[in-house]
């Protein structure tokens, strides 16, 4: 039973409207640089808008999910209400605040640095600002979240932490530290130029302590994905989960692997230790691990489920799936988009092979079919199984559903298949327009054009997403059975120490960020003419 | 406290030595291939040896060209102003302004009284300071040339200098009509010629430290100057930047280029 319904479905309503906006000027960038639209005569409001849609869609968006579906798990989970309602409405306010703040001044053309900031382009303080809030915003999250299984391990003392809590406050953590690097950039390097403090900066320590954030900010984004996989989905098709204990070792090994492998996204970047990019190299290879425990423990609860409902044979069990239940076909298509993604990652995190596809546009469509693929579905997944239990209300409309999330893995892999292959044909990124009568480009004029086709079906599917939603809050009143999240076959009596808490996971995660970054950033720290001049952008 | 309790960070926890020793393991290993193994296989001095390999492993900043010939020099001269968001700021920044008006007063046949003349000159009213701080430099130095402007520039202080560029910045720019539409040269430049578009740097997109903002300036000079660092007779642009977008453009985008510039004027 969730008691704070109007603090969930505040943050899942703002997520989603902003994801809406968001997602219109993605499908913008994607048809003015395409064939279908002449040059841009003017390159800036391109770079505008993809600073907006990466801050959206990158910063309050995921982080707005998390939260909400946080603050729903630590209600339903531990059968408590949530402790600190007050602070979880400041930072919703905050986040509010922040956005605003950010987004106003990049309309504006002041701040057209993406959301990545690129040092050395310097913006207008109000973005860096507005980032550093929404971020400020999110940590009272994470304390929250902390705070509230602390309270209940006190009156439960050796109960087993329910498992979904478990993994949520190890999102929160995940998130606490990972940001530390963003927040140590902005406050440290970029704002000081911007506010008129200095005028040189060090960019090269600068995109170090990004790649602290920018890679886990990535796995952050994925944990409610994740979190639903293991205990909602198994649940929703009527099967149990395989191993509550493989579960949690996961979610362990996701806080672990996902801070020291950030220096992959610096392969190119000349200020860095070749030993240290094999490093996390190797880091990164290791977040298969997690990954592959995921996909078999899902596979074998489906397969549960599957045989639980007769079905019998080698493969024969898969068509004894409930295959008209959204959230089987949520993570059937998750599951797809996360393969493929995945193998494309691997490409990405090896120190050789990244050289061929570096700063093109596969790795725009490796993110997209990451995160805008297998992680938003399960957005999605998680907006529809939790709304009925916010609302009071009877969602009525699968057959609508079941188009969206067609429509969605469709869109998905439409849009980023090309662009992927335009990548490897050397088509670089972050630009607002091609030549494509030139001959050594012509060629990737058709797939450019089926990308924005892909992403027309993905306006689409936004479009009726929000319809759903919008619709159920005037559908006929039901009172929804007890939520309940999935049971695995043996449910957990009693837990190592090392299940039961993260304090073993937190500390190996904070012992591996100084082992694979505390040398370079000293080094860079130390370096007397690593600092360069800064380069203001906005117009004048 | 019970002594039996069991605890987290123990040696006597299965968890937590299994943890700890395989990362502490894996992170072995993976330092041990990046930083001695793999620099080993590279044949090049700078790697021979474990402390050499180590060394060039975690980026230790060394001279790597310590041993190579020096770099060759330019067969004209080139600028020395390095060009830096803070590089007028300093000693004098009060009460400059009116010492290069007075200064001025050698500039004005040719530039105008305010900065703006029918001379074919540069209009300078408004123009940014570090732009026209460079480019008398340039003309100092040699980078630049110029019959005209070196004679008059010889005795001049850098804080002269300073000044001068200070009081032009200052002045009013003329007003300017509505700017029509940039012609793509422009606006988009050709990105497969390597020519950026010309308003990336010089205004009304965007503005980047040291270029000239180009609105109203005449358009013999404008052509002039494009015309001499397509030819290479101009080189005192850094990097070169100038002279390799020139050499790219085409007469009829030359021409565009300084019609927008001048409005047709």
């Amino acid at each position: 039973m969730i008691s704070n319904k109007r603090l969930v479905l505040a943050h899942f309503w703002l997520a989603f409207a902003v994801f809406g906006l968001a997602i219109l000027l993605g499908e913008w960038q994607m048809f003015i640089r395409s064939p279908l639209h002449g040059w841009l005569h003017n390159p800036d409001l391109y770079y505008r808008s993809v600073t907006a849609h990466g801050t959206v869609m990158g910063y309050v968006f995921p982080t707005l999910i998390a939260m909400g579906f946080g603050y729903a798990i630590t209600e339903l989970s531990l059968g408590q209400a949530l402790i600190g309602r007050r602070w979880a409405w400041a930072g919703y306010v905050m986040i509010i605040v922040g956005s605003v703040a950010a987004v106003v001044p990049v309309a504006l053309g002041l701040d057209s640095v993406l959301y990545t900031f690129y040092p050395p382009m310097i913006g207008n303080a109000f973005y860096y600002i507005g980032v550093v809030l929404v971020v400020l915003g999110s940590w009272i999250w994470v304390a929250l979240m902390g705070i509230n299984l602390q309270a209940w391990k006190r009156a439960h003392p050796g109960v087993a932490v329910p498992l979904p809590m478990f993994a949520n406050v190890a999102a929160a953590y995940l998130w606490g530290w990972t940001a530390v690097g963003a927040a140590l950039e902005l406050l440290f390097q970029i704002l000081p130029v911007a506010l008129g403090f200095s005028n040189t900066i060090n960019a090269g320590l600068a995109r170090v302590l990004f790649s602290w954030t920018l890679h886990a900010i990535v796995y952050f984004w994925l944990m409610p994905a994740y979190i639903a996989f293991y205990t909602i989905v198994p649940r929703a098709i009527g099967g149990r989960l395989y191993s509550d204990t493989m579960a949690r070792i996961s979610f362990a090994l996701f806080l672990v692997f996902s801070m020291p492998i950030g220096i992959h996204h610096l392969f190119a970047d000349p200020q860095v230790g070749s030993g240290f990019k094999f490093i996390h190299s190797v880091f990164t290879a290791m977040v298969t691990v997690p990954t592959l425990l995921t996909v078999f423990t899902i596979g074998a609860s489906v397969e549960i489920a599957a045989r639980l409902r007769g079905g019998k044979g080698v493969f024969g069990w898969l068509k004894a799936l409930p295959w008209d239940n959204p959230q089987m076909l949520a993570l059937a298509f998750s599951f797809v988009m996360l393969g493929f993604g995945g193998a494309g990652g691997l490409i990405n995190m090896s120190y050789q092979l990244d050289s061929t596809i570096h700063n093109t546009q596969w790795i725009t469509g490796h993110f997209h079919l990451i995160f805008g693929g297998a992680v938003v579905i399960m957005y999605f997944a998680i907006a529809y199984d939790l709304w009925p239990h916010l609302t009071g209300r009877a969602m009525r409309d699968l057959g609508m559903i079941r188009m969206q999330l067609w429509l969605w893995f469709v869109g998905m892999i439409v849009t980023t298949f090309p662009w992927h292959y335009v990548g490897i044909l050397g088509m670089p990124r972050r630009m607002a327009y091609y030549d494509y009568s030139a001959p050594g480009t012509s060629g990737e004029a058709i797939s450019v054009i089926m990308s924005t086709m892909g992403g027309a079906l993905l306006v689409v599917s936004a479009v009726l997403f929000l319809v759903i939603l919008y619709r159920n809050h005037s559908a006929s009143r039901v009172e929804p059975a007890p939520f309940t999240f999935s049971r695995a076959i043996h449910e957990p009596s009693s837990l190592p120490l090392a299940l039961n808490g993260l304090g073993l996971w937190v500390g190996l995660m904070i012992a591996l960020t100084i082992t694979n970054y505390a040398y370079p950033i000293v080094q860079l720290m130390g370096l007397p003419d690593a600092r360069v001049p800064a380069v203001f952008v906005g117009a004048k | 406290m019970n002594a039996d309790r069991p605890r987290l960070i123990s040696l006597r926890n299965p968890w937590f030595t299994a943890s700890a020793g395989a990362l502490s393991l894996l992170f072995v290993f993976s330092a041990w291939v990046g930083f001695v193994w793999l620099p080993s296989a590279q044949d090049d001095a700078l790697f021979k040896g474990l402390l050499n390999a180590i060394c060039s492993a975690a980026g230790a900043p060394r001279a790597w060209l310590g041993e190579a010939s020096p770099p060759v020099p330019p067969k004209a001269p080139v600028s020395s102003v390095v060009l830096t968001p803070g590089m007028l700021e300093g000693a004098s920044a009060g009460g400059s302004i009116g010492r290069g008006a007075t200064l001025a007063l050698r500039c004005t046949m040719c530039h105008g009284a305010r900065g703006v003349s029918a001379a074919n000159t540069p209009n300078l009213a408004g123009q940014y300071a570090p732009s026209i701080y460079k480019e008398l430099r340039d003309f100092q130095s040699g980078a630049r040339t110029s019959a005209i402007m070196v004679p008059m520039l010889a005795g001049l202080g850098d804080q002269d200098l300073r000044d001068l560029s200070a009081y032009y910045a200052a002045l009013p720019r003329d007003s300017a009509p509505e700017m029509y539409p940039a012609p793509d040269i422009v606006a988009t430049g050709s990105p497969m010629r390597n020519i950026a578009p010309c308003e990336s740097c010089h205004g009304a997109m965007a503005t980047k430290l040291g270029a000239p903002w180009l609105a109203l300036q005449p358009r013999e000079y404008l052509k002039s100057q494009l015309e001499a660092f397509a030819g290479g007779s101009r080189h005192n642009d850094i990097s070169a930047q100038m002279r390799n977008i020139a050499r790219n453009m085409t007469p009829d985008e030359i021409n565009a280029a300084a019609s927008y510039y001048t409005q047709n004027r």
